[in-house]
């Protein structure tokens, strides 16, 4: 994933000039704003169990959803897709898993049962969405929008309405245990971040993906397996939305269907901007995509200690948002430039 | 349902004369094909419903299926536009959400209920200007920029309220939805209309007008037909791309008024998943998704497809009214794939 810089200087501006240090200089100056607020903010104490508490590991623990889904949301948007379904996909998700163990044993077993028909059910869901997009060639958006709008539909369905509630041991476990002090949830958000990196980045398979997304027809006549590649990156957006709807959940056993993964489709997509992949599909970089999940999670926590209501957080991704796509955008890019180079070209940007 | 299977077989070869000419003709209108089946559906439905469940085919169950969906006729006759140009609008439910917490709070605060109801179309303006100039002037694709102002909206309605907020009895902003007999028929099945509809039968003639009669209703169309060309031409695609959001906007605005005089009351979480309703309305009538075809007539058609498929859901009881989303989400993909046969069929 790394360029390899020969002196440590050169290295730090090859990490400079990537997009994702802006967002971890936002989590920096969010983390400050907090700790103006409350000197202690940062604070990590060891708990009673050995556990390590504090504000920041709250933060990675909530993060851990996010980065799952951004990393599924990074590939996708890569090949110039998009999945709007992730988060209905986080609600079925929770919604099979609660259903099946409402009614197994409280074992170990039944808890990797729950989670093998997950990855079966959501994969199969992916399925359809790359199929759609792959095969029958819809715009990703449409195909992904009608699973947005059915999903939670389906998840519904499945619980009958209610929102279930089940007891596992480890399936709480999975979201709410610790290794080594830190939450297992993030330890494997972090662990599918770095395997999926470097299945990616070790191999062609992430060229090929950009490859796609740049230019489809280069990459058809560079000998690459569009629809097998799509079907695969869809797929693998489903199930990493199926993983993060497992953790989701099994935090509290329970599944809201109408809340479980509410609007954070948005939230991935915001991750992976934030991480310098563009929109536009090509380049894209699943560590920035992973950082900007920890920024998203930093910004939620903030709002929350700063006193607004958790559900007024989306105004403020959506201007994070704005500002970010603005940006991106060719037209303050060229601003800018002209800014610096010289003054009578100013004029062109109000011509155009 | 069944229309749809038999419409769009395609012809072998081999065929005899009669029918290759029938399609010939068919095909000279194929875009109108979705539009043709969508009523078809809607007829479909309603016989059905009729025979089925009965007491469908009665004015006060049609008087309320317009008082019902007045709201989402707006949304739908709004995305027309936009999605004519090749665009979309993901913002139009929560653009409700705000401009109608926004707009009973200031009710409730004593501010004159014609002057708010105003507040509350511009305030869907300003959303749909915001999300044109980006998408416009900058370049954002049309989804991200509504996808932000969808963010923007449902969360400035969450810093106003996240508890129901509840117009006064007497309010003014009630009388929209006054109930007003055409015909008085026997028992309740009276033909009734509201000022809403009126509102929206409007909005509709003159969305007609603008889209079939204009010229910014062409500039619409070649947009979507083909930005590069209507540009080369001379028309005036920025201005008209920026129109088209601040119309959808503005409806949604509008949608927002109707929606909170019927049922006189406001929640953050109102108008949640409406932009997909809407975005089905226009595609089951008809409404290219890639822009350039499309009717509005078509989007009403789909708004009240759409509506009567809830009336009979509801009447059914048999079908969970969780699968409703399902369904809707089944029909949009249906009519999407049967746009992408016409429009395969078209370039034969």
């Amino acid at each position: 994933m790394n360029e390899h810089a020969r002196e440590p200087l050169g290295a730090l501006k090859s990490i400079l000039k990537r997009q994702y240090i802006w967002g971890i200089v936002a989590i920096a100056l969010l983390l400050l704003i907090n700790v103006i607020k409350e000197p202690t903010y940062l604070a990590i104490s060891v708990g009673h169990n050995g556990h390590l508490v504090g504000n920041v590991i709250d933060i990675l623990r909530s993060a851990a959803p996010v980065m799952m889904i951004a990393v599924g949301m990074c590939l996708v948007v890569a090949t110039k897709g998009i999945d709007l379904s992730v988060g209905s996909l986080m609600a079925v998700a929770g919604a099979v898993a609660m259903e099946f163990l409402s009614s197994a044993p409280n074992t170990p077993g039944a808890a990797f049962a729950a989670l093998g028909l997950v990855i079966v059910v959501t994969g199969a869901l992916g399925a359809i969405n790359g199929i759609l997009v792959s095969v029958v060639g819809l715009q990703p958006f449409i195909s992904t929008l009608v699973l947005m709008l059915a999903g939670r539909g389906l998840a519904k369905v499945i619980t009958g309405g209610q929102n279930t509630s089940a007891t596992n041991d480890v399936f709480r476990w999975f979201a709410n245990g610790y290794v080594f002090g830190i939450p297992v949830v993030f330890v494997l958000a972090l662990a599918i971040v770095i395997v999926v990196g470097l299945v990616v980045r070790r191999s062609a398979l992430g060229l090929m993906i950009e490859a796609i997304g740049m230019d489809p027809k280069a990459a058809r006549l560079a000998g690459i397996n569009r629809r097998a590649l799509l079907l695969t990156v869809y797929i693998a957006g489903g199930v990493l939305a199926g993983f993060a709807g497992v953790f989701a959940t099994a935090t509290v056993m329970t599944v809201d269907v109408s809340r479980t993964g509410y609007l954070l489709e948005l939230d991935a997509i915001l991750a992976v901007v934030i991480g310098g992949t563009s929109l536009a599909g090509g380049k894209f970089n699943i560590t920035g995509a992973a950082i900007g999940a920890v920024l998203i999670a930093t910004l939620d926590k903030t709002v929350v200690f700063l006193g607004v209501s958790s559900s007024a957080s989306p105004a403020f991704k959506a201007i994070v948002i704005v500002a970010l796509v603005l940006l991106q955008s060719e037209r303050v890019r060229r601003m800018f430039r002209q800014r610096r180079a010289a003054r009578p070209a100013k004029r062109e940007v109000v011509a155009a | 349902m069944s229309a749809l299977l038999t419409t769009p077989t395609p012809v072998a070869p081999q065929e005899p004369r009669g029918i290759r000419s029938l399609m010939q003709r068919v095909s000279h209108h194929v875009e109108a094909l979705p539009t043709a089946a969508s009523v078809v559906i809607f007829v479909g439905m309603l016989v059905y419903g009729e025979i089925a469940y009965g007491r469908i085919l009665q004015a006060s169950t049609l008087s309320n299926l317009l008082i019902n969906n007045a709201h989402l006729i707006l949304l739908a006759v709004g995305l027309t536009f936009v999605i004519l140009t090749g665009g979309i609008d993901l913002s139009v439910g929560a653009v409700i959400a705000c401009s109608s917490v926004a707009g009973v709070m200031l009710i409730n605060a004593g501010w004159n209920p014609w002057l708010a109801m105003v507040l509350m179309v511009l305030i869907g303006t300003a959303f749909g200007a915001v999300s044109g100039v980006l998408i416009q002037y900058f370049n954002v694709q049309p989804f991200i920029a509504t996808l932000a102002m969808m963010f923007l909206g449902r969360g400035l309605a969450s810093i106003l309220s996240t508890q129901p907020v509840r117009l006064g009895d007497d309010s003014a902003a009630r009388l929209l939805s006054t109930k007003i007999k055409i015909i008085d028929g026997p028992k309740v099945n009276d033909l009734v209309i509201t000022p809403s509809v009126i509102i929206a039968i409007l909005v509709v003639v003159i969305a007609f007008v603008i889209l079939h009669r204009t010229r910014t209703g062409r500039t619409v169309y070649a947009i979507g037909g083909s930005e590069q060309s209507a540009s080369l031409m001379g028309l005036p695609v920025a201005a008209t791309k920026l129109w088209v959001y601040v119309i959808s906007g503005s409806l949604a605005g509008l949608a927002a008024v109707l929606y909170t005089s019927r049922l006189g009351s406001a929640q953050n979480i109102t108008g949640l998943g409406w932009e997909l309703d809407a975005i089905a309305a226009a595609v089951i009538g008809g409404t290219l998704l890639t822009g350039g075809a499309g009717f509005v007539l078509g989007s009403v058609i789909g708004a009240l497809v759409l509506g009567l498929m809830n009336v009979l859901i509801t009447r059914d009881g048999g079908i969970p009214p969780e699968a409703t989303t399902i369904i809707t989400g089944g029909i949009l993909l249906v009519f999407v794939l049967l746009q992408r046969a016409v429009l395969a069929k078209q370039r034969e």
